[in-house]
């Protein structure tokens, strides 16, 4: 019987615009910037066109926001090697600390966003430091507690509002600012995050996922590290939940609830793990699924945690890495 | 005195809860994320059979519902985990993600509010050093601490036992004499996932079976594992009489809602001082920092 096997090759305009020829024709440049341009277009027509059904604007921030999640977990996870099953606690911080800005201190929302990112990312990091020696399963279990200890400790101390939450939030000044601001955060961070892992800080970075005795072996302290990057995961996840608590106009104990540890994980799942486009790619797929499914009340988290499992078992790669496969290379058959 | 005894019935059940996870990962290296899941399945199946198979008695039951458990924590093995083995983080994230999966789906299925209790092997009331305690409450210790004697027995001398403490310590060298890593690997989660089910149906009669349970239950069994150090037996205990002991002077003396972050505290302090857990000696450096 005749043998035959499939092989996958490089097409000819991938290796011709990887060197200096890149610029060399309008098809090549296409060709390069093809995918970027159709996503960051794509992206900032959206807001325009859903003019026409409203109701989606709000379902389009809230899905920016779990994209700027999914980021935070695919880079802690899969470029440091830090699973943390609780972005929760993050996006409450962040939201609550925005809360508290805003409500308390009584700052405008052009600062106390900001204000809150940046505190809150600090106070998180702190907060992790207990952990960083940790890795790996370790890791995984002591962040997943976290929210719920952060849960517990407001309704045993009934400070920030209790249970009530705080409400009275600011709204945004405007509905476009409300939309872009999202939106615009998500494509730096996209594109920064992109970039940020291939400069000589981010392969160290990644090299304490690799192999972290090395890293201590060249001298280089691996808490500081993973605290640098827990740092950066974090302060995208408290802009996330300090961008709801405006949005909503309401921090409350919601913000450290289970939706946003779990569906940014099942996006990244989904998207494709550690190429960072798949982590937003998912997010853009699952949460409008989730509106979709909104009928089914509790039974969106069985769907996404069956459909999490069917990936990581069957298609593991994820569907940006197949999309990528098929982008840059051609497959055929041979004689083996 | 009162403390004293409770703090002993609290050390047990927390030791009961957490027993499984130790053993399966000890054993196979998995951290079994759906450990909380099975633990109120368990409970609802037993629910199930009680009312609706209304002649059996009740212990045929019990087996039953453990059976079945069993059969779940295999196949889980069997189906999915098998195929991500050694994928450290599609371990985590699959295992959590079937525990949600159960819990989220039986909460939709109607698992909420009162109404679902099981029937206490006995009720009534024994009174030691001037402390009234349920039967119940003695009958969790008195399981319990069977249960550690069978659980050591079987592992020393018993052969498919010596095979799964083989595994445990060096696992090519037990592959090497012929131990097949799979089986062990379906075999302790079988264990471990009846071990979670034994615990709920001693336990559950206590109160209500609901999902939050099941969540509070993987945290305690976490907590108790990582303050003991993971994979080691005599930690496990160790670590569940000091938090056991921590809670009930807690709920005595601040207020219950603190009974959590007085296990998280226990977990951060151990970790600072001392990252392995209290037993955990072996493979410091590799797993952990």
């Amino acid at each position: 019987m005749e043998m035959m096997r499939k092989e996958r090759i490089d097409r000819g305009i991938k290796v011709r615009t990887e060197g200096i020829y890149a610029i060399s024709s309008y098809r090549e440049i296409l060709y390069l910037m093809g995918p970027r341009l159709l996503l960051i277009v794509g992206v900032l027509v959206l807001p325009l066109f859903l003019e026409l059904v409203p109701y989606w604007k709000r379902v389009i921030n809230i899905m920016f926001v779990y994209s700027l999640l999914a980021l935070a977990f695919d880079f802690l996870a899969n470029y440091v090697g830090l699973v943390c099953l609780g972005g929760a606690f993050f996006v409450g911080v962040g939201g609550y600390l925005s809360a508290v800005f805003n409500v308390y201190l009584h700052l405008p929302v052009y600062l106390s966003i900001p204000l809150a990112t940046i505190f809150g990312a600090v106070f998180c990091t702190i907060t992790v430091l207990p952990c960083m020696p940790l890795r790996g399963v370790y890791f995984a279990i002591v962040t997943l507690m976290y929210p719920l200890l952060a849960t517990r400790v407001i309704e045993a101390l009934n400070i920030l509002g209790g249970t009530n939450g705080i409400t009275g939030v600011d709204s945004f000044p405007h509905e476009y600012a409300e939309q872009y601001v999202i939106i615009i955060v998500m494509l730096l961070f996209l594109f920064g995050m992109r970039r940020f892992v291939n400069q000589d800080i981010g392969l160290v970075i990644r090299g304490v996922k690799d192999n972290d005795q090395a890293v201590r072996a060249s001298g280089i302290s691996v808490t500081y590290m993973k605290s640098l990057a827990v740092f950066i995961a974090s302060f995208m996840c408290c802009f996330g939940g300090a961008y709801i608590a405006h949005l909503y106009m309401w921090a409350g104990l919601s913000l450290f609830a289970l939706d946003f540890s779990i569906i940014p994980i099942a996006s990244v799942v989904i998207g494709g793990g550690g190429t960072l486009v798949g982590a937003a790619i998912g997010s853009f797929i699952l949460v409008p699924l989730s509106e979709f499914l909104r009928f089914f009340g509790t039974f969106r988290i069985v769907i996404y945690c069956a459909a999490l499992t069917a990936f990581i078992v069957l298609k593991s790669e994820g569907l940006m890495v197949y999309l990528q496969r098929k982008y840059h290379q051609f497959e055929r058959w041979v004689r083996v | 005195m009162e403390i004293i005894i409770y703090g002993v019935i609290n050390s047990i059940t927390l030791a009961l809860i957490s027993l499984g996870f130790t053993l399966v990962y000890s054993i196979s290296r998995l951290p079994n994320f759906a450990h909380g899941a099975l633990y109120i399945t368990t409970g609802y199946i037993t629910w199930l059979l009680v009312n609706k198979l209304e002649g059996f008695p009740f212990p045929f039951v019990i087996f039953i519902s453990i059976a079945i458990t069993c059969i779940i924590g295999a196949s889980i093995y069997r189906f999915i985990l098998i195929r991500i083995r050694g994928m450290e983080i599609s371990e985590i994230i699959a295992t959590y993600a079937i525990g949600l999966a159960i819990l989220e789906g039986l909460r939709w299925g109607g698992l909420r509010g009162m109404t679902f209790t099981l029937p206490t092997f006995s009720s009534g009331t024994v009174n030691i050093f001037g402390t009234n305690i349920d039967h119940q409450r003695l009958i969790v210790v008195g399981i319990g601490i069977c249960t550690f004697i069978l659980l050591y027995l079987f592992t020393h001398f018993n052969k498919i036992g010596l095979a799964l403490r083989g595994i445990a310590q060096d696992e090519r060298a037990a592959m090497m004499l012929g131990i097949d890593s799979d089986t062990t690997a379906i075999i302790s989660l079988a264990i471990g996932s009846g071990l979670a089910g034994l615990a709920a149906v001693v336990i559950l009669p206590l109160g209500n079976i609901i999902v939050e349970a099941g969540y509070n239950v993987l945290i305690f069994a976490i907590a108790v594992c990582v303050i003991g150090g993971l994979g080691s037996w005599a930690g496990t205990i160790l670590a569940s009489f000091i938090i056991g002991f921590a809670q009930i002077l807690t709920e005595v003396f601040l207020s219950s809602h603190y009974q959590m972050v007085v296990a998280l505290l226990a977990i951060i302090v151990t970790l600072l001082i001392k990252p392995s857990g209290i037993f955990g000696k072996q493979k410091e450096l590799e797993e952990r920092v």
